[in-house]
């Protein structure tokens, strides 16, 4: 199973990209996911997880994602060394950041660059799951593509599928 | 067929706009509200051609939904916790009426203390009003469940109002690809509603009337019959489903590895698909263990509870249920149908979940070695070690 934890700020849309992630690793038969929210009352602005765990079987396990593959920040004043103790063995960290990192287990990525180039405004969901492919071996940035052309309202989908494709060449090193 | 990554409540909204109701009567509470929001835009884009009625209390939802059944309508309402509550008296009406009403509960904790979260107090502590009461694992089977109660409640011979619970946030927040049946098979499974037990000025007659002593114990006894016959209608309807949309469902319960199983768990809801993963675990270290999911809890599935534990050593009921001052109330149904059953095995009662609290895969296994010291007890999970209440 490929779980990922993500990290962001009520309305930078962390939720809506943990289910686009299981809509669209979902498309291709026998594959399935879960993706939920911390549940609770939102806020505009707090802290927010939310999760999406990929496997190739039922999932019967809907509690929180405790050790993570990807651990995901949309906002890097959320991160926090507490963020290493949340990855399994080999985990990554992917975070929107200007900053750099000596760690291995970090990605930086300035996804807030892309956003403003190409959304224009400072809205890094769909960025961070473009890098996720890039990083990933096993979600397909085509697969991610469909899934924004089928779930987000129309007017959004030509800019945040643009904003995917620079964020996956950008990831790609 | 076509496939959709949904909450339990959008794809149980789907569900219910298959199943053409007429009248949708319901008010917001969480985390029942996106069922009726859905539902909602259903009537607003014109896919769906029904009345959608906002009121202003649980307690006229369920009203609302009478006055229409009593007019021959297909009519659908949803709540949750306190809103359960405060239409309580109306669930007694309709169950009496023999209205086949299908209502959705979002299961969520009782106050006080205050609480949004998911357990199944609120509708365990109406299983004496006379409903239809199942409960689903994962958002496909919420959305078959909705497709099947109508066809269950309606049925000639049962006339019982549905209640369909689906587990607060794990179930109705959390998102799945479901298949969503194409309206012409869902017309094919259920065709519309008929029945005679409806106002009309062709043929008079007199619907919710009162029984004084002479006449009450029939009424009530017929009403019993309507949900023991629900049984027949249940089995009905799962094999015409699975005929027509290829998923297959096991009735009253599902029995997941228990035929040769020595140690059985009893669950309900959503919390069976991480007890099945458990089950896995053990049996490839060569342990004997199974799950017995309860699907149905009004009609009792008596007959099945004992046929699934009559070969086992010992039993454990878990449940996100209390009924202070005794146990668990699945717990106290369970060891009513293994005492018919003569069963006499050790089994435990485990009170969990309580305000959405987590189960962890470690409780569940802990509760299967518990299991095999033979001995019975009611403990709560995660108040920090077991407390067996002496």
């Amino acid at each position: 199973m490929i779980e990922v934890l993500w990290h962001g700020r009520g309305g930078q849309g962390a939720f809506t990209a943990a289910k686009l992630l299981g809509a669209a690793f979902t498309l291709k038969d026998n594959r399935y996911a879960l993706a939920f929210p911390s549940f609770g009352p939102e806020r505009r602005g707090a802290p927010i997880r939310a999760f999406t765990k990929l496997d190739t079987k039922p999932i019967g396990n809907r509690s929180e994602i405790t050790k993570a593959d990807f651990c995901i920040f949309l906002d890097d004043t959320l991160f926090g060394e507490a963020a290493f103790d949340s990855l399994k063995p080999g985990g990554k960290i992917l975070i929107n950041t200007k900053k750099s990192f000596e760690d291995g287990r970090v990605i930086a990525i300035d996804a807030d660059k892309i956003a403003a180039e190409i959304i224009g405004l400072p809205i890094t969901n769909t960025i961070l799951l473009g890098a996720l492919a890039a990083v990933s071996n096993n979600i397909d940035i085509k697969e991610i593509e469909t899934a924004i052309m089928q779930n987000m309202p129309y007017k959004l989908i030509e800019k945040n599928v643009k904003a995917i494709k620079a964020a996956y060449e950008e990831a790609q090193i | 067929m076509a496939k959709k990554f949904l909450s339990g409540n959008e794809a149980f909204a789907y569900g219910v706009s298959l199943a053409r109701p007429q009248v949708i009567s319901a008010y917001p509470i969480t985390p029942q509200t996106i069922v009726v929001e859905k539902l909602s835009e259903f009537v607003e884009d014109g896919s769906l051609k029904a009345e959608f009625i906002h009121v202003e209390s649980e307690h006229s939802a369920l009203s609302c939904a009478m006055g229409a059944s009593s007019v021959g309508a297909r009519a659908f309402t949803a709540t949750s916790s306190q809103g359960l509550l405060y239409m309580a008296e109306c669930l007694t009406y309709a169950a009496g009426g023999r209205f086949p009403i299908v209502m959705m509960n979002a299961n969520r904790s009782t106050a006080l203390p205050w609480n949004i979260y998911g357990d199944q107090r609120d509708s365990l502590s109406q299983l004496d009003s006379g409903w239809i009461q199942a409960y689903a694992e994962n958002a496909q089977e919420a959305l078959d469940l909705a497709l099947m109660s109508f066809y269950i409640a309606e049925h000639k011979r049962v006339s019982t109002p549905f209640m369909a619970n689906l587990d607060g946030f794990v179930l109705t927040h959390t998102y799945e690809v479901v298949d969503i049946p194409t309206q012409d098979k869902a017309d094919e499974f259920l065709p519309g509603y008929e029945t005679e037990n409806k106002l009309d000025l062709e043929n008079p007659r007199n619907l919710a009337f009162s029984a004084g002593p002479e006449h009450n114990t029939v009424f009530k006894y017929k009403e019993h019959l309507g949900l023991l016959n629900s049984k027949k209608a249940i089995e009905e309807a799962e094999a015409k489903f699975s005929k027509i949309f290829g998923r297959q469902y096991s009735g009253l319960v599902e029995k997941y590895k228990t035929d040769d199983a020595e140690y059985i768990l009893i669950t309900v809801g959503s919390i069976s698909g991480l007890v099945k993963e458990v089950v896995d675990g053990l049996r490839a270290s060569g342990r004997k263990v199974g799950l017995l999911r309860l699907r149905y809890l009004r009609p009792l599935p008596n007959e099945e509870i004992a046929d699934a534990l009559k070969g086992a050593k010992a039993a454990a009921v878990l449940e996100k249920d209390i009924s202070f001052g005794n146990e668990g109330t699945v717990y106290t149904n369970v060891n009513s149908a293994l005492h018919k059953a003569k069963i006499n095995i050790p089994n435990s009662n485990y009170i969990g979940g309580l305000g959405g609290k987590n189960i962890s895969a470690e409780e569940i296994k802990s509760i299967f070695d518990d299991m095999e010291k033979g001995k019975s007890a009611v403990k709560f999970l995660g108040i920090g070690g077991a407390f067996d209440g002496n």
